[in-house]
């Protein structure tokens, strides 16, 4: 049994009033239709008269009906199902007896209330199953004080605790009301992941009905009465900004209220801060389609203030910089160059990608109501807390004003992370003296990006006469970042190594997009070794496998940031499942691995060639990310992650004339559709007690090289350079 | 402005609006229908996705004034209950991951069966192509679409 200290300084259960709304943080139940998960969530058991809370996550209420507070954002990773799930696991409640919402920000009592990095189960692991084991324990407690025994006499167990050598029972719903005053044990136990009933079982999305019956549930769904719509118009090019503009005839338009500049800049910007468009044209109305209209009747002269950067300009800075920028970042094991001289064989090869927007499907959008007092800000965000100090840092007011809640997310990839519309609310709400929803047009959504950086790296390798590899460089620049990884695999695995991340200045802004530089260092390494192991007549998994044998055996320099058995692990199990080796007449297969936010994932790509057009029949994967706390949601997000990696590394690609993205909209920027997913994905996991680790992006990075890699044999072409296909060709599913 | 009487998920409903705006924004700030998404304006993405009379269109190029006495479904409104064949495959393949985009998927899914009631691979991709998840649920909307399409036959 593991025991874990408490962290609480709440003392107690307290009981909170059902007529309020079942305490104090279900107050906000804001949203316009939104109705309690109740009935289809906990079937037979009656809505509870009394609640009972005790730490932040969980208020049991006297009919049995508990209710679990997801904290972090829902960005469609399923945290709203898979954290609740943790806690109700050492709660020991029957899920079926959970309601779950979404708790507000509350920096004073939950940690890490963010979306990104995959982080979200990797970081509360600990905190929802002490909350779950805690309430457990205080429950127990009761019971044992009601009955006279020791809390030892008793068990609990789906919501019930019992007496071990006696008849007595009683439910959570009824016990509750007696754990008022019970202290917060300081130390309570969890369970051992063997006795785990609830995680590793698959648990379908809590919010499954209200999706597919179109309930309001995103920040765009989101009203409020006597609320105003807004929109802005951004400079349509970085390196411009607002000038004077045809105010007059705006606010004469129908359907407009005020159209007027507002500033989001602040002093001391974050990395989630807007370093683009401070000054923005708002305009504010009752509805959408007017405020439409007025944006496209603006007659604005708009101010250069730098450069007006192009695509060809960004090919030109990454060539330079490749030949003679700055390094950021690197390691040297070894010497490369001395190996690579007296190499067998050398190969180089130079890999390529564009900027891409993320695109979230609901475009950016948030409500602000900024009073004399405070400001209330309700929306999609991925860092409700980064939000809220930039907010009172732009209109200069103490934090404790400030309130933030969480709409469920059309979409995060990354994008929103960044707060600047939130801010734009806010400064809009201020103007007007009263409370407003921003929306973006998709073209608004798309130009103002915070984009995935330009990348382009090269990689040479170096083999001996008996084909081992001997030497290993990559040399990788980005705009405005390298996306280099030196400690990363090969590192630790070859004798003579270099790796160099070097940056070149843009003004285009830029930001994390899904599993930020592995998106494109993935698909470039293991496509690289692919042409690397076909040079020494190996097959593409055994020469990874080599590697990683030396990495564990005898490994090169320091420290390197991989796990070599678990990463050798995931391609032991996908050439296993995928039946790897075994001839397979017209299929054509590609192999990929990577390792990133603590994650393995290991891909194999069966590509058929139907009517002259590569097709991808199925996609293999094996993934260790310890624990599966909920199978068939996880099982979903690699998926996702596969379909994502493959749209983006054939279609997708954002390209500048005179500082403006040329693509505006999804006529010219091309994602991936339906007759373009694979047929078929298979997810395997690896079985191990490892503390759960994050899947919302190791899935998609190793997509573009197994991808890149099966292409390869079905046409005999590599592919260096995304998108592979732009917007002519396409690969079918 | 103009005012109109629309047929909307069985109802009838008056609306005094600009006759180019788009039933898009008819349904989502006139009606308080939300349902229905917004994705891009220009009858890209899908997730705008209605039907009008037992066709699949996209709401955000629909002008109101071309509506008539057609009727209206939004996916507030494809079942009283939330059990449509397709909602209900919907959940049992536990499709959706944000979910903004499912809406529209929904509506051009009950659309096509309606159409055609054991569509082929082809046909699938054929219809739902006009719709994008930006989650990448591809796979499980296909498979949602053929169980929806075994229970309506059965």
């Amino acid at each position: 049994m593991t025991k874990i200290q408490t962290q609480y300084n709440r003392r107690s259960f307290i009981k909170i009033s059902a007529a309020a709304g079942g305490g104090m943080l279900i107050g906000f139940s804001w949203l316009n239709g939104c109705k309690p998960n109740a009935p289809e969530m906990a079937e037979g058991l009656p809505l509870p008269e009394e609640w009972y809370e005790i730490n932040g996550y969980i208020k049991i209420g006297d009919t049995g009906l508990v209710t679990i507070y997801s904290p972090n954002p829902e960005i469609g990773q399923n945290v709203r199902t898979s954290m609740p799930m943790i806690v109700a696991e050492e709660l020991d409640v029957p899920w079926d007896h959970v309601v779950v919402e979404q708790a507000p920000l509350n920096t004073g009592f939950y940690q890490n209330q963010f979306a990104g990095g995959s982080l979200s189960i990797r970081l509360s692991w600990n905190a929802l199953r002490m909350a779950g084991a805690t309430g457990r324990r205080m429950l127990l407690e009761a019971a044992a004080k009601e009955w006279r025994v020791n809390v030892a006499d008793l068990s609990a167990s789906e919501g019930v605790i019992t007496e071990i050598n006696g008849d007595r029972s009683v439910t959570y719903g009824e016990i509750a009301s007696k754990a008022v005053g019970i202290e917060v044990p300081k130390e309570v136990e969890l369970k051992e992941p063997k006795d785990f009933k609830l995680i590793g079982t698959s648990q379908k999305n809590v919010d499954g009905k209200k999706i597919v019956t179109g309930e309001p549930l995103f920040g765009l769904d989101f009203h409020r009465e006597g609320m105003k719509l807004a929109m802005i118009a951004h400079a349509p090019a970085f390196g411009m900004t607002v000038g004077d503009f045809n105010e007059a005839e705006i606010k004469a338009m129908p359907g407009v209220d005020d159209a007027f500049v507002i500033d989001t800049s602040i002093n001391e910007p974050g990395m989630f801060d807007e370093k683009g468009f401070h000054q923005l044209i708002a305009i504010v109305g009752d509805s959408t389609w007017p405020l439409m209209q007025a944006k496209k009747a603006l007659r604005v002269k708009w101010q250069t203030t730098g450069e007006l950067e192009s695509t060809a300009l960004h090919k030109k800075r990454l060539a330079d910089a490749l030949e003679k920028g700055q390094v950021q970042e690197s390691r040297r094991d070894g010497n490369p160059d001395a190996a690579f001289r007296k190499a067998a064989k050398v190969i180089e090869r130079t890999y390529n990608c564009p900027f891409i927007a993320h695109n979230t499907l609901e475009p950016m959008n948030f409500f602000a109501h900024v009073t004399a007092d405070g400001a209330e800000l309700i929306g999609p965000t991925q860092t409700p807390e980064a939000l809220e100090g930039s907010v009172a840092k732009m209109l200069n007011m103490p934090i404790e004003n400030i309130t933030v809640n969480m709409t469920r997310i059309g979409g995060g990839f990354g994008r929103r992370l960044y707060v600047h519309f939130g801010l734009e609310a806010a400064a809009i709400s201020k103007k007007i003296g009263g409370p407003v929803k921003l929306i973006y047009t998709r073209e608004d959504d798309m130009s103002q990006g915070t984009y995935r950086p330009t990348y382009s790296s090269v990689y040479k390798a170096g083999l001996d006469e008996n084909n081992n590899l001997i030497a290993f460089s990559v040399r990788g620049a980005g705009l405005p970042e390298g996306p280099v990884f030196p400690n990363r695999f090969p590192a630790g695995a070859v004798e003579n190594y270099s790796a160099e991340k070097i940056m070149a200045p843009t003004n285009v802004t830029t930001g994390a997009w899904r599993a930020p530089r592995s998106n494109f260092t993935a698909g470039a390494e293991q496509s690289f070794l692919d042409e690397v192991a076909e040079l020494a007549g190996k097959d593409p998994i055994d020469f990874r496998l080599e590697l990683f044998d030396r990495a564990i055996k005898d490994p090169v320099g320091g420290e390197y940031d991989y796990d070599a058995e678990r990463y050798a692990g995931v391609l032991k199990m996908v050439k296993e499942k995928s039946n790897w080796g075994t001839p397979m007449p017209g299929v054509h297969r590609g192999v990929a691995a990577y390792f990133c936010h603590s994650t393995y994932v290991a891909e194999v790509f069966d590509m058929v060639m139907e009517n002259g057009n590569p097709v991808i029949q199925k996609v293999w994967c094996a993934v260790d990310c310890g624990i599966v706390v909920n199978p068939d949601g996880a099982v979903n997000m690699i998926q996702g992650g596969v379909v994502d990696g493959i749209g983006h590394a054939m279609y997708s690609q954002l390209t500048f004339e005179n500082g403006s993205p040329r693509e505006m909209n999804f006529d010219t920027y091309k994602l991936i559709r339906h007759s373009q997913a694979p047929r078929e994905i298979e997810v395997f996991f690896v079985e191990n007690e490892i503390a759960p680790t994050g899947l919302g992006e190791p899935g998609l990075p190793p997509a573009m090289g197994a991808l890149a890699n099966a292409m390869y044999k079905a046409t005999g072409v590599r592919y260096y350079d995304q998108p592979f296909m732009g917007m002519e060709r396409q690969v079918l599913g | 402005m103009a005012k109109y009487s629309l047929k909307v998920n069985g109802k009838s409903v008056d609306v005094d609006v600009d006759p180019n705006t788009p039933m898009l924004w008819v349904l989502r700030d006139h009606l308080q229908l939300v349902g229905t998404k917004y994705g891009c304006g220009i009858a890209q993405c899908g997730s705008c996705t209605i039907h009008l009379g037992n066709a699949a269109v996209r709401s955000c190029q629909l002008p109101v004034a071309v509506v008539g006495s057609q009727e209206i479904t939004t996916i507030e409104g494809l079942s009283e209950k939330g059990d449509h064949p397709v909602q209900q495959a919907w959940l049992e393949h536990d499709v959706p991951q944000c979910g903004y985009c499912q809406a529209g998927q929904i509506m051009s899914a009950a659309a096509l069966l309606k159409n055609n009631p054991s569509p082929s691979d082809a046909d699938i991709d054929a219809v739902m192509d006009g719709n994008i998840c930006r989650c990448g649920t591809y796979v499980r909307i296909k498979q949602a679409i053929k169980t929806a399409a075994k229970t309506q036959s059965a």
